[in-house]
């Protein structure tokens, strides 16, 4: 498998809050995509928004600007 | 064919509403299980379409939009997911089956269910909302338009009453949206009800719900979500609370598709000519000695339908007659509205009922003027 690194994964509680944050991160151009939860965080099914570590505050900021309440902030070998 | 049913289901759609679907049919994925690009693509209509659905209707956030496959099943999510024995709730005789029949259904669970009349051009007192008020009553469900007789239905009105004496609010806007204004926010509307497939425009097994935020819903339905495989129970955070099972994917990128289309025309632009229609017929047809015409016409503000008989003629025997003899598509019957009926006197024979389009023209409805004075001479 691929090398491995430490990133940030945030996970929501619904597929419309994983899109609400895509789309805002496009327009204003923060970093990251989306990827499926790893398996380190949560068993099961559904989306994450993965992205370089120094990201946090950058996109900690996005959510509060669109009233986006994210399930959990990790870090994790992805 | 001169389609004259667009109550039932607006039969011509934006050309874009056609291309949208084909190209989803073509592209899309199961949205929320996955990354790949046809999943994400599928994610990505959806949420685009809440988003527009949430601005067109002034819901405070996307995330309140709930997909379904019609009002009806958007009506049952609302009726059987707010009420409790011993609640009471009051609606009207406006309403439609897709309100009334869960409501009965409540009913024999040991919810209090009180039907408000209206007079006998199918109206409401609203005075008669506040006589009905009890201790004990939990919501108001009702139409924003009657699908039989036309008449709009003030909700802002009733949306003042609900809120003064802290009554949820039901609203369905079955025959309304997308034509008339509806400001969920302005009118004081909890749940909204409404379908795709009428005047939104879009294609049949697309419909939704908004749903006030912090308002807490019963589901209908658990199952599948893309999220939380190992719980046991439906989640709990909206829309995903509400929406179990793949969403109608192609269907609602036809949906988007056609938002698009009303937001580009106007609803006030699609409003002004549907009534335009609707008068020219009602001017055409009101004179004809033998027509007996329903609902209230004293303002033209009202939807785009005129439903009618003919002497003692069987409303089905009339509408079949306008269809093999002219290719006139009505609707003839009880039109799933019983209680509306009654209110009428019209049981027996049911009504014609004319529901015009902003895509019907002025001859189709000048060929349907001229075909009931035919059939009214023949009696």
């Amino acid at each position: 498998m691929r090398k491995k690194e430490l990133k940030l994964v945030i996970t929501f509680h619904t597929t419309a809050d994983a899109m609400a944050m895509e789309k805002e991160c496009k327009k204003v151009g923060a970093q990251g995509r989306m990827i499926p939860v790893p398996r380190s965080i949560s068993a099961g099914c559904g989306l994450s928004w993965c992205a370089p570590l120094e990201c946090r505050e950058e996109l900690k900021n996005v959510m509060q600007g669109i009233g986006l309440e994210e399930e959990e902030i990790h870090e994790c070998m992805v | 064919m001169i389609y004259l049913d667009n109550a039932a289901t607006t039969m011509r759609k934006p050309q874009e509403v056609i291309d949208a679907i084909t190209a989803a049919m073509c592209s899309m994925g199961n949205a929320g299980r996955g990354v790949n690009e046809a999943s994400l693509g599928a994610a990505r209509t959806v949420y685009d379409t809440r988003e527009k659905l949430a601005a067109f209707f002034g819901a405070e956030d996307a995330r309140q939009i709930v997909f379904t496959m019609n009002s009806t099943e958007s009506l049952n999510i609302a009726i059987k997911g707010i009420l409790n024995p011993g609640d009471h709730v009051i609606s009207t005789v406006l309403e439609h089956n897709s309100v009334l029949r869960p409501l009965y259904e409540m009913e024999k669970k040991g919810v209090e269910v009180t039907f408000l009349n209206s007079d006998e051009k199918g109206t409401l007192d609203y005075a008669d909302f506040e006589k009905a008020i009890k201790e004990n009553t939990k919501a108001i469900v009702c139409t924003h338009g009657s699908n039989l007789t036309g008449n709009k239905v003030d909700v802002e009105r009733i949306g003042e009453i609900a809120k003064a004496h802290d009554l949820l609010f039901v609203v369905d806007a079955s025959q309304t949206a997308g034509v008339f204004p509806i400001d969920v926010q302005k009118m004081h509307i909890d749940i909204l009800c409404f379908t795709g497939h009428k005047g939104l425009l879009g294609p049949q097994g697309t419909g939704g719900m908004y749903v006030r935020k912090g308002l807490h819903v019963r589901p209908l339905l658990s199952g599948g979500t893309g999220v939380q495989t190992y719980s046991k129970t439906q989640p709990e955070e909206m829309p995903t609370a509400l929406e179990a099972g793949t969403l109608n994917g192609h269907g609602i990128a036809g949906l988007d598709a056609a938002i698009g289309y009303l937001e580009e025309t106007g609803i006030d632009t699609i409003r002004a000519k549907e009534q335009a229609l609707m008068k020219r017929f009602y001017e055409g047809v009101k004179e004809i000695p033998g027509v007996k015409i329903y609902g209230d016409f004293s303002s033209m503000d009202r939807c785009a339908v005129v439903s009618l008989n003919i002497g003692e003629y069987d409303s089905g025997e009339v509408s079949d007659a306008l269809l093999t003899d002219y290719g006139i598509s009505t609707r003839s019957g009880g039109h799933c509205a019983p209680r509306m009926h009654e209110a009428l006197g019209t049981v027996e024979q049911g009504a014609v009922r004319f529901s015009f389009s902003h895509y019907n023209t002025e001859e189709e409805v000048d060929t349907a003027i001229r075909a009931i004075r035919e059939l009214a001479e023949e009696e």
